[in-house]
């Protein structure tokens, strides 16, 4: 890995912002910071938003399994739990078919000119956000921990192969996007 | 189970593989994407710069962008892709500004120090990146009200801003409680096969999709 690289903060800093601008780029020119294209996506009668993430999934994960098992670099997995992850991405969820934009798509539709993800959009999940350090710690011994699942990974939890799964998964895109190009969505 | 670990020279050639069928799916989307929009290409017909100012590339190009982004975050940055901590950091550092100190004593800023670090600079990339682009295609236009918002709620901006905030607000308390967003989770969790993060990104499309079917 590249520790020393890791390390320089200055530098790091710089390659958030380069990484960041190509993330921007790519959002925009994939249309998916326009409310009307996400809506369409929550709507179900536009599949752009799918098409966009999976196969940024099925590209990525290409990309990074290999690498990992090269030692070239580490994961970084989040835990979840169903007070957590099932409660706080359902609540995300209503937010998101109001907004029609979520946090990074949000940040993308503002430098394309649109104000609602601005005043709306940034505000909102700014104040979002400030609400919930209010209340993280009730929530963090209250809620959090029910029906903890921890890191675990597909594989492990289907007890196959990482290959195996990794295979498996880019097969599952792939007729995703067949499936989806068959009915022209 | 007997499946032997795969040797670092078999994951150099896979490595290898897999930005070949990145490059390969890369020029087929980029024709698919040409035969959609004639218009567009004829006139944005030679190289870089005609891609550059496309209004719109296929989904799959821009999706495969993304995906090789990702690994570059990785292994120069050892980060995923992630956003919504940033917001968590910027509401802490906005906080502080009025409220002082007394703000960082709250638990929360002390897990998230409201500085500015590699994914505060990643949020303030995405918006310029977002705004080279629709630049460069003539697809900057400032509004208030998306099209399909006012066919069915009608084009009034204050509405429209009240409900952006309320939908904001669910979001921001939203990522933060699921540790993570659209991108953290529904983005750099899943392509690492987190399970947490196929749960997240599934809870994510079922609030959604739900509430959308109920508005409109």
């Amino acid at each position: 890995m590249l520790r020393s690289l890791h390390q320089q903060q200055r530098v790091q800093l710089v390659l958030g912002l380069i990484i960041g601008i190509f993330f921007g780029f790519f959002l925009q020119k994939g249309q998916v910071t326009r409310y009307d294209i996400i809506m369409g996506q929550l709507l179900l009668t536009d599949f752009t938003v799918a098409k966009v993430i999976l196969t940024a999934i099925l590209v990525g994960m290409l990309g990074i399994y290999p690498m990992k098992r090269l030692g070239l670099i580490q994961f970084h997995p989040k835990a979840g739990s169903v007070g957590s992850t099932v409660f706080g991405s359902l609540i995300f969820g209503i937010g998101f078919a109001l907004l029609g934009y979520c946090p990074g798509t949000s940040v993308g539709a503002v430098g394309q000119g649109s104000l609602d993800a601005l005043f709306g959009g940034v505000a909102g999940i700014l104040a979002g956000a400030a609400i919930y350090s209010i209340i993280y710690p009730f929530v963090r011994d209250h809620i959090q921990g029910l029906g903890s699942f921890g890191e675990i990974t597909l594989q492990e939890l289907f007890n196959i192969s990482e290959t195996k799964m990794v295979m498996g998964m880019t097969v599952f895109i792939l007729a995703v996007f067949v499936g989806l190009e068959f009915i022209g969505v | 189970m007997t499946q032997s670990k795969t040797s670092p020279s078999t994951c150099l050639l896979w490595l290898r593989v897999s930005t070949l069928v990145a490059i390969q799916g890369l020029l087929l989307s980029g024709a698919v994407c040409a035969q959609a929009e004639p218009a567009e290409s004829l006139e944005a017909a030679s190289g870089l710069s005609g891609l550059l100012s496309m209004k719109a590339w296929s989904p799959y190009v821009a999706g495969a962008g993304i995906g090789i982004l990702s690994w570059f975050a990785f292994l120069l940055s050892d980060h995923p892709l992630g956003v919504s901590t940033a917001f968590a950091k910027t509401s802490g550092m906005i906080e502080k500004a009025f409220r002082g100190e007394r703000t960082l004593q709250r638990e929360y800023y002390q897990r998230f120090v409201p500085a500015i670090d590699w994914e505060w600079m990643l949020v303030t990339g995405l918006f310029i990146g977002a705004f080279l682009s629709a630049g460069l295609s003539g697809d900057f236009m400032l509004t208030f009200t998306p099209e399909v918002w006012v066919a069915r709620f009608g084009d009034g901006i204050l509405w429209r801003l009240c409900v952006a905030f309320l939908g904001g607000m669910l979001i921001g308390l939203g990522a933060r409680w699921a540790n993570g967003c659209t991108s953290g989770h529904a983005l750099s969790g899943t392509m690492q096969l987190v399970a947490s993060s196929w749960v997240a990104a599934a809870g994510i499309f079922i609030g959604g999709v739900v509430t959308a079917l109920l508005i409109f």
